[in-house]
């Protein structure tokens, strides 16, 4: 999405939060109460800076550790909703390495496939899994071209209250929606910017006060595929 | 038609009876398998992350695409009018039937919560293609049952021609669902293609003739019924003309993607250095499934050979849908185009895999579950011919 | 005749169904959400429901939420809803209704808010 179109959504929800009865701009900054629903007006999203990301894996051990996600010792099978990713340019030798997860699609495709609408968008953009009604048939998996999510391929224990999570269904990232709820930061995003690079920032992509708002308008920033026009809600810089 | 007399098979001979217990005990141990993979997880099989689709859906889908192929002998009698093959419709519909159950049992019984399959039922996403196909295949039962009753009730039979092209019609767009669920998989490079669609509709005129051409071999021989050299010299000519048409869009793809430069790498992975996919490709899917089956059809010819052919079909169509399914996950997805990838997740490698017992079993279940209810049907209802012998086929 | 067989057999029914009923202590709190009929009678509708309004919607109400229940109705002895004696639990075999939350869910009561009075 090109900078101008972002400014006029921007200038849309905060005109739209304006004009909408018992709305006032200044509620999108704040907390949701817990008798409220997600929004359409906002858009959380991430914006990591890789020129800043350096070769630690603070963020995929907050992560795990946040959503209690554990491994029973089997690579292949064990579920890993982040994970650092090395690239080195085939013919320059160039090296970065970044953290990769879900990237909160506009239009995600394992959206599209799920027979069941068990994996869905919520209004507010996060992409999730309805374990309720998910059949485990990995159908969204195939379709993910990030490769993030992961089928919980044996019984899991010991889950954290606000993460639950169970054999047979496919799970991914979700932004830390339990925190997201709260008004608090990612997981990974706070483990960053404590202990790592400090190279990932989290936002309403929709909310022209927000710094994240501020730096994709006038930073330079990419899509991972963005020949596929999924529009995500994680962008890169110096990728 | 009202000249040919059906009937059913005997069923009192011990071979009868040793057949069907031999297939009950593939079927025993695909759902002994099916049970533990879901007490103990999918990480006792084969699949994994990268590989989620592994042998249970190599069988399902090759029993799917035979199904809606199997009905092409009962369409080319009632829709293209070729009196010769009336006598084989009813087979043909049964087949049709029976294929697509075993292969939807190995596909519900993979599922990570089978016993969600009423959630399958009662939520549905209709962008979702595999949706779309839950509809398309109960449908292919009612439609196919419907085409059945009308060749079965005398009163019914002047209906039958146009229950065939609902059936016909029915099954070309079930076979594009199937195609499309790869297809439309714009993330992956060696799906995303509109050819898989026709591909699979010709995978499936090849594969189920060639079940329906043992099967009717088998039948007729253990049921002490004749069967005309002439109707099997034509069912070989359709076999090889099928056949050929599967290379042909082989080959298309293929090419297309080898003129391609971003598909250059995934074209050496398949044609070249692939490891086990490249042996496949060539060995099992080109000669054996393609190449030995014309030369035997149209150089060699008889009815030994017909019945090799056959066999080769279903070899080499197996070793298609599996080059197809699991060498296209195998494939590292391309998500950093230019750049060499590695991480703790396995980007960048072509994934390990190697199918296990419960798969196979599970699998192997599903193709014993298909000919049981074969067998069971031939025996209840009267589905084959008396006879088939060449003079009185053509005279009917 | 048929009439004092059937008293007794009802009587003998009865005490043997309260020797299998379920035996579970409610662990805290003066009173549940709702009233303690409409709880036995509607406690999944109201589950469900809360259910898909948190999940798909983002409400995060916590009246009828699975997690309120667990952290009240835990056992103070295992920290749990499942087990012998568990609430959950015990209710569900008695009834032989089987319930797959814990498959996901977490049936302990979380130590941060179990502080809470």
């Amino acid at each position: 999405m090109n900078p101008e179109r972002r400014q006029l959504l921007g200038w849309g929800a905060a005109a739209a939060a304006a004009l909408a009865p018992g709305f006032r701009l200044i509620e999108l900054a704040q907390a949701r109460s817990p008798q409220e629903a997600a929004s359409v007006l906002q858009r959380w999203g991430l914006l990591i800076d890789i020129t800043k990301c350096v070769d630690c894996d603070v963020c995929v051990t907050a992560c795990h550790e946040e959503n209690g996600v554990t491994g029973q010792g089997r690579p292949a099978t064990d579920a890993q909703w982040i994970r650092k990713v090395n690239l080195r340019d085939k013919r320059t030798g160039y090296a970065q390495t970044l953290p990769l997860m879900c990237q909160h699609c506009e239009h995600p495709p394992c959206v599209d496939v799920c027979p069941t609408g068990a994996s869905f968008k919520r209004d507010d953009g996060i992409v999730l899994v309805d374990k309720h009604t998910c059949i485990g048939c990995r159908y969204c998996v195939l379709a993910c071209p990030y490769g993030a999510r992961s089928f919980v391929h044996e019984a899991v224990s010991g889950q954290k209250a606000d993460v639950p999570r169970g054999k047979g269904t496919v799970e991914s990232c979700t932004l830390c929606v339990h925190r997201v709820d709260r008004a608090e930061t990612p997981a990974c995003v706070e483990a960053c910017n404590r202990d790592g690079g400090k190279a990932m920032a989290f936002g309403d992509l929709n909310d022209a006060s927000a710094e994240i708002h501020r730096r994709l308008r006038s930073e330079p920033s990419s899509q991972v595929r963005a020949d596929l026009a999924l529009n995500t809600g994680v962008r890169y810089q110096g990728l | 038609m009202a000249s040919i007399q059906y009937r059913e098979i005997d069923g009192r001979s011990g071979g009868f009876y040793v057949l069907l217990g031999a297939l009950g005990v593939l079927v025993l141990a695909g759902l002994a398998a099916a049970w533990t993979m879901e007490h103990q997880g999918h990480h006792i099989t084969g699949m994994s992350n990268r590989i989620v689709w592994g042998t249970p859906h190599v069988f399902a889908v090759f029993l799917i695409v035979a199904a809606s192929g199997a009905l092409n002998v009962a369409s080319i009698a009632s829709v293209f009018g070729r009196e010769l093959y009336k006598p084989l419709a009813r087979l043909s519909g049964l087949l049709a039937v029976t294929l697509l159950a075993g292969g939807l049992a190995v596909l519900v019984l993979d599922l990570g919560r089978p016993d969600r399959l009423i959630v399958a039922m009662t939520h549905y996403n209709f962008k979702s293609i595999f949706a779309w196909n839950i509809f398309l295949y109960t449908g292919f039962f009612a439609v196919v049952a419907l085409y059945l009753w009308t060749m079965f009730e005398r009163r019914m039979n002047g209906y039958t021609q146009r229950a065939g092209v609902l059936a016909f019609l029915w099954r070309l767009i079930l076979t594009t669902g199937t195609g499309s669920i790869f297809g439309f998989l714009v993330a992956r490079e060696p799906y995303d293609s509109a050819l898989l669609a026709p591909l699979f509709i010709v995978m499936s005129f090849s594969f189920g003739l060639a079940i329906f051409v043992l099967v009717l071999m088998a039948a007729c021989r253990w049921s002490g019924r004749p069967l005309g050299d002439a109707l099997l010299a034509r069912l070989g000519n359709l076999l090889g003309v099928f056949v050929a048409a599967v290379l042909y869009f082989v080959a298309v793809h293929h090419l297309t993607n080898l003129y391609l430069a971003r598909q250059l790498e995934l074209e050496r992975f398949l044609l070249l250095d692939g490891g086990v996919y490249t042996v496949l490709f060539w060995i099992g899917q080109i000669l054996v499934g393609s190449i030995v089956p014309l030369v035997l059809v149209y150089a060699v010819r008889g009815r030994a050979a017909l019945a090799a052919a056959a066999a080769c079909v279903i070899a080499g169509g197996l070793a298609q849908v599996y080059v197809i399914i699991i060498g296209g996950q195998a494939y590292p997805q391309q998500i950093f185009p230019g750049k060499d990838v590695s991480s703790t997740f396995f980007d960048g490698v072509i994934a390990s895999y190697s199918p296990s017992l419960p798969e196979i079993a599970l699998g192997v279940g599903g193709v014993g579950l298909a000919l049981a209810l074969t067998v069971l049907g031939l025996r209840v209802l009267p589905f084959l011919p008396r006879s088939l012998a060449d003079g009185e086929a053509a005279a009917a | 005749m048929t009439r004092i067989a059937a008293g007794i057999i009802a009587a003998l029914l009865t005490v043997a169904a309260q020797a299998d009923a379920p035996k579970f202590k409610i662990e805290r709190g003066e009173a549940c959400v709702a009233p303690t009929g409409e709880m036995r009678r509607d406690h999944m509708n109201l589950l469900l429901h809360q259910r898909d309004r948190t999940l798909r919607q983002g409400f995060r109400e916590t009246r009828f939420s699975l997690k309120n229940c667990v952290d009240c109705h835990a056992s103070r002895a295992t920290g749990s809803v499942l087990g012998k004696e568990g609430f959950c639990s015990s209710c569900h075999e008695y009834a032989a209704v089987s319930i797959d939350c814990f498959e996901c869910h977490s049936p302990q009561r979380q130590a941060r808010t179990a502080a809470r009075p």
